[in-house]
């Protein structure tokens, strides 16, 4: 039989880094697969085309799998997630000038979401105008996690500031020309707006939520059902990727290959920041060893229980109802079941569990898996609230909207 | 025409393509068209004119940004779905094809949306087929400019006739089992390289 060209669409984000190792490292050719990539250039795209099936299968957004089966976009393709393309990867930037006044409102410029989330609270207590922010997409992982931290800094998201939607390769541009104050996007869109535009870094994701997801590989649900075989395969493909790019003196080559036309078309040097974990937030250079995390920690395994915390903020943010029946089809997107059933015959540890807690982990921790014990990074908020998966009305029913 | 007539949007970084849409459908009766070329002008456009049906072309990046400023203006304004009919995935394939994507106001009836969504679909599809022969005319053009450089080189260099030096191209291409304008473009490299 010939070998299955895969059709995956992807968006030039250091976030398709796994899927596009799968393809040049031949991770997925080991696994007797054929990756045929398509940069695409929306994320409304993306989603369209994985719905109609041009796409087997697609980086997406971690929420975008969720609204699919949750029926709150267009075409609402029911849609899987068995393997998550890594943790963290994005975070904050602002213009000079919000920067100046932030810093002049006491933020310390070390990235912490905390006093930098405090200092923008009190520029915009006092800005004559509203303060515009840019995300990358409606039901994106960086629309509520700008909402996240601003909310929990005391900022309410949909009155006291703006919020738009760009792409992520034209945020950087936006931001210069005056048009944003603001944005949420994976690297290298921050460092893009650093080096062209003056801009400064105000806070990263691995602070907002430490070792948190961000995107994954998604694909239709009955797609999926047809091709179990072909799915054990990305999964193992994937994971491949990261286990090959955690380790340090891998992180230049991977940047080399991101940074051709194909993927970013951009200098090495600004793709490497994020994959080294040398930000540079136009300030100074600081070192965060888990901006991104493409393997460790099990970072690519699917936890329902952060199914249920995307669920939790689209409930939030008045996109969808909470309800039981929505709460389970959130959690039935992502697909542990399928991630443990093809790293079987690896004979790796992978978490027993399907849900975990969130934000109750300072520190690493061990957790039970098959063939042992394994790591788990630390996963606090930086607000200190902890997401308890078996408590989820609680948590919601807490949560501030307004 | 039943009830009355349709206003329709088209979003389009094309000029030429979103005109050649927009002739489409007045041709077909339908006056209420406007045109716009950037997303940004979307707010005024969607006030002034109330478009029942919007299109914008894939290519354009700026597709999440409209559709963020549809949800946003769901709950002050008309709601505004995407395609026509979730069932008519046949409709919405074709028009993914052509490269357009449709978003229509809710409750519009799926008969009256059809031609237009036809109209554009078609118009979209001919005008890749426009471009591309565009492209092949000029590519064909740029190949034999680039074969007659060559030529030139071998007429100059090792004093053959026109028809020689191209016989000496064709069979070497022949010989190496490649393309006869690869070999043109490799000869017309190596003498720059030679004699810069």
């Amino acid at each position: 039989m010939s070998r299955p060209l895969i059709n995956a669409g992807f968006l030039p984000l250091l976030d398709s880094v796994l899927l596009v190792l799968a393809h040049e490292m031949g991770f997925a050719e080991k696994e007797g697969l054929g990756l045929a990539l398509s940069r695409e250039t929306s994320w409304a795209n993306i989603r369209d085309r994985a719905a109609l099936g041009h796409f087997d299968i697609a980086l997406m957004l971690a929420p975008m799998p969720l609204a699919a089966s949750l029926g709150i976009t267009p075409l609402a393709t029911p849609m899987i997630a068995p393997v998550m393309a890594g943790l963290g990867n994005n975070a904050i930037t602002v213009s000079a000038d919000l920067w100046q006044k932030m810093e002049d409102a006491g933020a310390p410029g070390d990235l912490a979401a905390g006093p930098a989330g405090k200092a923008l609270a009190q520029v915009v207590r006092t800005s004559p105008r509203k303060l515009r922010f840019g995300v990358v997409h409606q039901t994106s992982s960086h629309n509520y996690e700008l909402r996240y931290w601003l909310a929990a800094s005391g900022i309410r998201p949909d009155r006291d500031v703006e919020i738009v939607v760009l792409p992520p390769p034209l945020l950087p541009e936006a931001l210069g020309s005056g048009g944003l104050d603001g944005y949420c996007v994976g690297e290298p869109w921050n460092s893009v707006g650093v080096v062209h535009h003056q801009a400064r870094i105000a806070t990263i994701k691995a602070s907002i939520w430490q070792w948190s997801p961000d995107k994954l590989i998604g694909m239709r649900g009955d797609w999926a059902r047809r091709h179990p075989d072909i799915v054990a395969s990305i999964i193992r493909a994937i994971y491949r990727a990261g286990l090959w790019l955690q380790a340090p003196e891998n992180r230049m080559p991977a940047a080399e290959i991101m940074a051709r036309p194909p993927y970013l078309n951009l200098p090495v040097d600004i793709v490497v920041r994020a994959l080294a974990g040398h930000i540079d937030s136009g300030a100074r250079t600081l070192s965060v060893p888990d901006y991104f995390i493409p393997h460790d920690g099990a970072a690519n395994f699917p936890w329902k229980s952060h199914a249920l915390w995307y669920y939790s903020q689209m409930v939030r943010w008045g996109e969808v109802e909470a309800s039981p029946d929505n709460a389970e089809k959130a959690a039935a997107t992502f697909r542990p079941d399928l991630y443990r059933a093809a790293l079987r015959p690896l004979g790796i540890p992978v978490p027993l569990e399907d849900y975990r807690k969130d934000g109750d982990q300072p520190a690493a921790h061990e957790i039970a898996a098959s063939n042992g014990g394994m790591m788990l990074g630390p996963n606090r908020f930086f607000d200190g609230t902890i997401f308890d998966p078996a408590k989820l009305d609680a948590y919601i029913a807490g949560q501030k909207a307004d | 025409m039943p009830g009355p007539d349709l206003s329709i949007l088209i979003i389009d970084e094309n000029r030429i393509r979103a005109s050649i849409i927009e002739e489409g459908l007045r041709e077909a009766g339908h006056a209420r068209v406007a045109v716009i070329h950037d997303v940004n002008e979307v707010g005024r456009t969607i006030q002034d004119t109330m478009p029942d049906v919007v299109f914008i072309d894939l290519e354009n990046p700026k597709r999440d940004t409209l559709e963020h400023f549809f949800s946003l203006s769901r709950a002050i304004q008309r709601p505004i779905a995407m395609f026509v009919d979730r069932s008519d995935t046949g409709m919405i394939e074709k028009a993914v094809e052509a490269g357009v994507s449709a978003y229509v106001v809710d409750g519009l009836k799926k008969e009256r949306v059809k031609p237009i969504l036809d109209m554009a679909i078609s118009r979209f599809n001919a005008f890749s087929r426009l471009t591309r022969e565009l492209e092949q005319a000029r590519s064909a053009l740029e190949e034999r400019k680039i074969v007659e450089q060559a030529k030139g080189i071998l007429m100059k260099t090792r004093g053959l006739s026109e028809s020689d030096a191209y016989a000496l191209l064709r069979s070497t291409a022949m010989n190496q089992n490649r393309r006869l304008i690869d070999i043109a473009q490799s000869l017309i490299t190596a003498a720059n390289l030679l004699d810069p």
